[in-house]
């Protein structure tokens, strides 16, 4: 492979954020480095490579480096155009980075604050993070497999975090997110998702993750948390 | 002309005429050359038109095409790029386009969320919000090294989305009485401000000062 082509990715191995541009990569079956960062320890690659943020992931490709996960994952989808993760339709494309954009705010943002907080702002979140989750399921209705349509898409990698880590926080934050009974739809398509060849062997394991979050909801719900949202 | 008898008349922007989100939607319409229906909000009493299209946040603009609406202003701008194809506003490397897409909801977050506040913060706040801008400013004007437009030789998607800038701040700084756009500090953002000014369709779409001034005192 020609140098021109290297793709690197710097990441951090419980970040749901770089997990997303893994499983992107993979469904498009491009090669690339995995470089592990120690977030708490940036090295002074990634602080040259992502100065602004200085966080994972960065996806180094013909040696220009891009962050933030929902701009690499439209990268990827640009520059290798097999098994397309976004919708063609523009109007399709328009509703899946709405609901992208939607659910990182309110479900994911939701589900951490709870997570890292305690008593009234708790129960806020997590009534936030439900609400929102019942939008989701209204638009799973009806699906025969995943937010992409027959093939995993762009808003399925969005939302792919929740069928692994949602649990996890949910055990480490003694609180239910989602009731299984009253979200069918979400947890069908999580039991599909899981099963999907390319997400499989990817995620991280969850007794570690358990001890991770266990730490850090600790060390956040000490102090108010700005930027770092792993 | 063919290219708006293939995809429709019907274009609606659902917007305020003080919100920069809904300008710079409507910048990128008249850009492109497509004819379209303003609907005025009265935000304080929305519409069932605002409530139908936009459910889930009840905020605008909304763009409505074909019948079928479109919200948060990146994303529009986005669509319209998509369905009309002429005059493309993103660049169209693949790398520009992730740093475009990159830097518009920060800049958003930092300088457009940020200075909004200042007219109504607390003393604490204010410092913070007024550090904050200047941060901002400071990145955009590290942007415009060698450049004559954020997009380069031509008006691109950064500086339709950093337009407001160009008429807002000057707003804020009245009604605040602090000062963002500092010559001395940032002189090639100085200078972008000062073109766009007078670039003939933008010129057309430039807003009343005056009456953007009375909107904010009128808040404070």
């Amino acid at each position: 492979m020609a140098a021109k082509e290297e793709v690197k990715l710097l990441g951090f191995w419980v970040s749901p954020f770089v997990l997303r541009v893994e499983w992107a990569l993979k469904i498009k079956g491009v090669k690339y480095e995995y470089i592990e960062e120690d977030i708490f320890n940036k090295s002074t690659l990634l602080t040259e490579l992502n100065p602004v943020h200085k966080k994972v992931p960065v996806l180094v490709h013909d040696g220009k480096a891009i962050g933030e996960s929902f701009v690499i994952l439209e990268y990827v989808d640009e520059t290798w155009k097999q098994n397309p993760l976004l919708p063609q339709d523009p109007y399709q494309r328009a509703m899946a980075r709405f609901w992208a954009k939607f659910a990182e705010e309110k479900i994911f943002e939701g589900a951490w604050t709870a997570l890292c907080s305690q008593g009234e702002q708790k129960q806020k979140a997590l009534q936030q993070t439900r609400e929102a989750m019942e939008k989701i399921e209204e638009q799973l209705q009806g699906k025969q497999q995943f937010f992409g349509g027959e093939s995993i898409g762009y808003l399925d990698i969005i939302l792919g975090w929740i069928s692994h880590y949602l649990t996890v926080w949910e055990e480490v934050g003694s609180m239910e997110i989602i009731d299984p009974a009253k979200f069918p739809a979400t947890m069908a398509w999580i039991n599909r998702f899981l099963k999907h060849p390319v997400i499989q062997g990817t995620l991280p394991p969850r007794e570690k993750m358990l001890v991770y979050f266990h730490q850090r909801s600790k060390e956040l719900g000490s102090t108010s948390h700005g930027w770092l949202r792993v | 002309m063919d290219q708006m008898a293939e995809h429709g008349q019907e274009v609606k922007l659902v917007g305020a005429w003080h919100s920069p989100y809904v300008h710079r939607v409507a910048w990128v319409l008249k850009l492109k050359g497509i004819a379209y229906e303003f609907v005025e909000e009265n935000l304080n009493k929305k519409s069932s038109l605002l409530l139908s299209c936009n459910p889930v946040y009840k905020k605008i603009p909304v763009l409505v095409h074909h019948g079928k609406p479109i919200v948060e202003s990146l994303f529009i701008i986005e669509y319209i790029d998509e369905t009309w194809k002429d005059n493309p506003i993103l660049p169209t490397d693949p790398y520009e386009k992730a740093m475009a897409r990159f830097w518009a909801p920060l800049i958003d977050e930092m300088l457009l969320e940020g200075s909004r506040k200042v007219p109504y913060a607390e003393e604490e706040q204010l410092e913070k919000q007024i550090q904050q801008v200047s941060e901002a400013m400071e990145v955009l004007e590290g942007m415009l090294k060698g450049k004559k437009f954020f997009g380069g030789e031509k008006i691109g998607f950064l500086d339709i989305t950093f337009r407001w800038m160009t008429i807002w701040l000057g707003a804020i700084e009245e009604v605040a009485g602090v000062k963002f756009f500092n010559s001395g500090k940032y002189p090639l953002l100085e200078d972008w401000k000062n073109k766009f000014i007078g670039f003939h369709v933008v010129k057309d779409n430039l807003y009343p000062m005056e009456k953007l001034v009375r909107f904010f005192k009128k808040y404070r």
